[in-house]
């Protein structure tokens, strides 16, 4: 594809139904009502001189280059914020049209630097097009009053913004507050002292509000606002659409590249994740690729006190396969297993789960998912059928109230929150479940209507008494739930929820939440209109964690808010590829599109393609293999892409696992903490150097496309299948696409997916099938995949984990806008600008009672571990609660959380940890050992230059 | 805490979240039947009963007859 913007029609797609017909330059043209006159034409290919207009946006109608003439209309409205109406008669071009745009075209330039030869954005600047247009020649205004000679601000790590070049269209502040959401830009002064201003006329870019999301560079028709890369650079030469690697939203990017260089990553405007929308992950962070940290040699040692000697792809192969065949010749076949990631692709996802399944001859796989949205499999799959998400994301358009529970959309699902915003600012009401006062609560034109700041590990609790409220004041959807669930199972559970000790009454006391707000919340989800559940990891990392995702499944069946657009129960993923790698059959107890290990006739359709015996029982889950790794039965491990010192509970617990086994091969980007206890190390490649598949959390199965050739000279997919022929598994697939071809094979919900489909139609939501040929962007439309819906009686079981004397306050653990998950990404990026270390978030009245001030470095402290960091004082938590995050290994938070979970599946108990905060003067002994102990597991052996 | 130690807490936690189920001891042995590999199967077979609730404690008997 060779470079070319992406079409831009001027203004919106109108969504109206009924269809106008009106004639534009002698053309008869049919489009939606509600369509602009500019869009119209746009659309039949006549480009109208714009400036302030463009189609991610609103029409403005201040630029005054879009005028057109209309039969019977006095004047020349401008056309993009005029309406089509039927038998309209316009016309584009006209000699006294192009007289007056010339004239105001002429205004622009005469206040505008004419350095058009050696600007960034020369040959991609629509302001240099539009002159072209109109046909400016000359400019006749003295230049004695001016913008131009303005300071530059280059204080965004990313972006430039250069004041002279501004031309005061507002697209920028438009694109802030209608695609954003965040209101950080504003036009400072009147008339001729128009000017963009980041907030306060003493901040920059950097220091205001500004997320860094990039909708303002993108709306920027001019040099104003300008990547760095671009810059640097230089303007790109083609464009590749691939899938961003980071969180769960799945937007699609077109990566701009001038050779093998990726000059910037541009939000594709057709994405159906996205919408034309980025973060500051997706937009910005993705220099790691090129970081010099990389590793891209394969790396062998006998023992983890040895440094590391690079030696060839061929060797490394070898002696992972000698390693692995000799312990499972040693010590049996179930001392070995493998970890698939929730970052790499389908593809690569399914060849590891096979690798472990046909390879190793068991079932001792499992995923990152594990400790995150193993729940959501679970009890998903337990009430609707399956462990999906019912909408996809365009869903929240119609939806009237949404209630997000354990979720901050803003900092962990940015793009979609922006979508969640927007409906909100046209009105939709919302409910926030959470300890912490995310920024949802309260944001610019923004209120929560309810915010229930529950005491962590009570999820279960609110949730039964919203029931109690809907079912004892009548609120349930009966006729729904008679249709569409079991009505027994209903029976039985609204009498479980009816009873007294259910109401929101009796459990204040427990989840601290007051009941009036309480009954309130109820009666607004279930009587407000559509209702949509939100949720992330603040419902799955806990011991109930199970049993809330069926909590939410009860509270959505019990108010018929399923099956249509506007509702539905919506699990945000944290990494991209959650769903594809729990899809792909990365849990030890299923294979691909969860069935279960023990339906012998799934395992015979794998056994018969595969040509091995599948085991038909399950494996061991995470959490499971250290502690046999701890017990001396468990081996040998493969771990792709997952850095599970750092993100897994309980860090000792892990480090002692790792060190425990006698080969761990560890497949990834960088020498990541895991990496200290590795044997064998296999160079990982990036999103940007492979061919796949990454699956959303609205089911989006999406393109991830190679824009450059692996630095370490193979895809991840490639390493794999090398790794299982040195191990004499007889694999021959040439392309990503044949083992995509494999799953549609064998996965009933993947039939209809190939690459093929992919790329021409961008993305299909599973199940594609022959029930659902072009996909399924809404599930349990006409019934529940699992047939009638169950209602599960879930009482409220107390965690384990007490506070008491030595650790009174509860700790809960999240994650930040400008980081990704251990950071192994985000920190090797300019991100670190924002967020350079872990901080502790304790209340005003506990920091006062420890006599701790805002930059303290406090040591937090639990039965597990203790760790130190800097401490933020802020009313944001409650009393009671302290909150960090886990995106660098230099605090490692994971070493203060315990080895409690969630009774189902075991997915770790994250967000409920008893600990104490005091004053501290330096690191920890766990610190300090930790970071000897990394310094000298990373050692390189010298090459000798003979 | 060793890993047998874990076994029976985990055992107890799930006889606790399915006690309302219409036959909590059976639910509870499908539950450690399907999910649990069978090492930790063995394993808590081989520790018996100390420290389990009542309900894990009868799941243990029916751990060799799902269904």
């Amino acid at each position: 594809m060779t470079f070319q913007r992406q079409p831009d029609f001027g203004t919106r797609a109108s969504r109206e139904g009924a269809q106008v017909t009106l004639t534009i330059d002698g053309r008869d043209v049919t489009v939606p009502a509600g369509t602009t006159v500019m869009r119209a034409a746009a659309e039949q290919g006549a480009d109208i001189p714009r400036l302030c207009a463009t189609d991610s946006l609103e029409g403005f109608g201040s630029c005054r280059l879009c005028l057109v003439a209309i039969d019977g209309r006095k004047g020349t409205p401008a056309s993009c914020t005029t309406p089509v109406e039927p038998d309209m008669i316009v016309r584009t071009q006209t000699p006294h049209l192009a007289k007056l745009r010339k004239g105001v075209m002429e205004l622009y330039i005469s206040d505008h630097p004419l350095d058009c030869l050696t600007c960034a954005a020369n040959g991609d600047c629509e302001l240099q097009d539009q002159a072209g247009a109109v046909g400016l020649r000359d400019v006749r205004y003295s230049s004695d009053a001016t913008h131009l000679g303005q300071a530059k601000d280059h204080s965004n790590p990313y972006f430039d913004f250069d004041p002279s070049k501004c031309i005061v269209c507002s697209r920028c502040v438009r694109a802030c507050d209608e695609v954003q959401g965040t209101l950080a830009l504003t036009i400072e002064g009147r008339g001729f002292g128009s000017k963009v201003s980041a907030g306060l006329t003493s901040d920059n870019f950097l220091g205001s509000e500004c997320v860094s999301c990039g909708a303002c560079v993108q709306a920027c028709p001019t040099a104003t606002l300008i990547e760095k890369k671009v810059v640097e650079i230089g303007t790109p030469e083609r464009a590749v659409v691939t899938t961003c690697a980071y969180c769960g939203v799945g937007c699609t990017f077109r990566a701009e590249m001038r050779g093998e260089q990726v000059v910037r990553m541009v939000p594709w405007k057709d994405g159906k994740a996205n919408r034309g929308h980025s973060c500051v992950k997706g937009r910005f962070a993705w220099g790691y690729a090129q970081h010099q940290e990389r590793i891209l040699k394969p790396m062998i040692r006998a023992s983890i006190d040895q440094p590391w000697r690079e030696v060839e792809w061929d060797e490394a192969f070898a002696y992972a396969a000698s390693e692995l065949n000799r312990i499972n010749a040693k010590y049996g076949k179930h001392a070995l297993g493998g970890i698939t990631s929730s970052r790499c692709t389908n593809e690569e996802t399914f060849l590891v789960q096979k690798l472990v399944r046909a390879g190793f001859g068991n079932n001792n796989v499992d995923t990152c998912a594990r400790v995150c949205h193993s729940p959501t499999g679970y009890g998903l799959k337990t009430t609707f059928g399956t462990s999906a998400g019912t909408q996809d994301f365009d869903s929240v358009e119609d939806s009237d109230v949404m209630l997000v529970i354990g979720a901050n959309p803003t900092d962990g699902h940015p793009v979609f929150a922006s979508r969640m915003k927007k409906r909100l600012r046209a009105g939709a009401k919302l409910i926030v479940i959470d300890p912490r006062r995310i920024d949802m609560v309260r944001t610019p034109h923004i209120e929560a209507d309810y915010h229930l700041p529950l005491r962590p590990g009570t999820n279960v609790a609110v949730l039964t008494a919203m029931a109690h409220v809907i079912v004892t004041e009548g609120l349930a959807d009966e006729t729904f739930i008679r249709e569409r669930c079991d009505w027994d199972e209903y029976s039985h559970w609204a009498e479980f929820v009816s009873q007294s000790r259910n109401s929101p009454e009796t459990l204040a006391p427990v989840t601290q939440v007051p009941a009036s707000d309480l009954r309130a919340a109820a009666r607004l989800y279930a009587t407000g209109g559509n209702g949509a559940i939100y949720y992330g990891l603040g419902v799955t990392e806990h011991s109930q964690g199970s049993s809330t995702v069926m909590a939410i499944a009860n509270l959505a069946m019990a108010t018929g808010n399923i099956g249509r657009r506007g509702v539905g129960v919506n699990p945000l993923r944290g990494q991209n590829n959650v769903q594809g790698a729990c899809d792909m059959g990365s849990f030890p107890h299923e294979l691909s599109g969860y069935r279960h290990i023990s339906d012998g006739e799934t395992r015979r359709l794998f056994e018969a393609d595969w040509g091995v015996p599948i085991d038909p029982e399950p494996g061991l889950r995470i959490p499971n293999m250290l502690d046999a790794a701890v017990d001396g039965v468990f081996k040998a491990i493969y771990i792709q892409g997952e850095d599970i010192l750092q993100s897994d509970p309980d860090t000792k617990h892990v480090s002692a696992g790792l060190a425990a086994m006698e080969c761990v091969i560890v497949h990834d980007l960088f020498l990541n903490e895991t990496a200290n206890y590795a044997h064998i190390f296999l160079p990982g490649s990036t999103f940007l150097e492979k061919n796949g598949t990454f699956t959303n959390a609205e089911r989006r199965i999406q393109p991830v496309r190679k824009v450059m050739t692996p630095l370490n000279g193979l895809e991840d997919w490639e390493v794999t299948q090398r790794l299982a022929q040195a191990m004499g598994l007889d694999w021959s697939y040439t392309h990503p696409s044949e083992i995509m071809d494999e799953v549609a094979r064998l996965t009933p919900t993947f039939a209809g997916v190939s690459f093929d489909r992919l790329d021409a139609e961008g993305s299909l939501q599973w199940p594609v099938n022959a029930a659902n040929p072009d996909g399924s962007p809404i599930m349990h439309i006409d019934g529940f995949v699992r047939g009638k819906g169950k209602f599960v009686v879930t009482d409220y079981v107390p965690t384990d984990e007490k506070t008491g004397p030595r650790f009174p306050l509860l700790l809960t653990t999240g994650r930040i806008l400008s980081h990704y998950n251990v950071g192994a990404q985000t920190r090797r990026t300019e991100n670190v600008v924002w967020h350079p270390e872990d901080l502790l978030e304790i209340h005003p009245i506990d920091a006062e009672d420890r006599g701790l001030k805002s930059g303290d470095w406090v040591k937090l402290a639990s039965r597990s571990g203790e760790t130190t960091l800097r401490a933020t004082v802020t009313d944001r938590v409650a009393p009671g609660v302290v909150y960090t995050t886990f995106h660098h290994p230099a605090t490692q938070a994971n070493v203060v959380t315990t080895e409690y979970s969630d009774w189902a599946t075991n997915c770790p108990e994250y967000k409920v940890t008893a600990v104490q905060i005091s004053a501290s003067n330096g690191p920890t002994d766990w610190q300090e050992d930790y970071e000897a102990l990394s310094e000298r597991s990373r050692r390189i052996e010298a090459v000798s230059a003979e | 805490m060793n890993s047998t130690e874990k076994l029976v807490m985990m055992a107890n936690q799930i006889a606790a979240n399915l006690a309302h189920d219409d036959d909590p001891a059976k639910a509870t042995a499908e539950h450690i039947h399907l999910f649990w590999d069978p090492r930790m199967k063995a394993m808590i077979d081989a520790h018996g009963e100390a420290g389990l609730s009542p309900i894990a404690a009868s799941a243990l008997t029916k751990l060799d007859q799902p269904g």
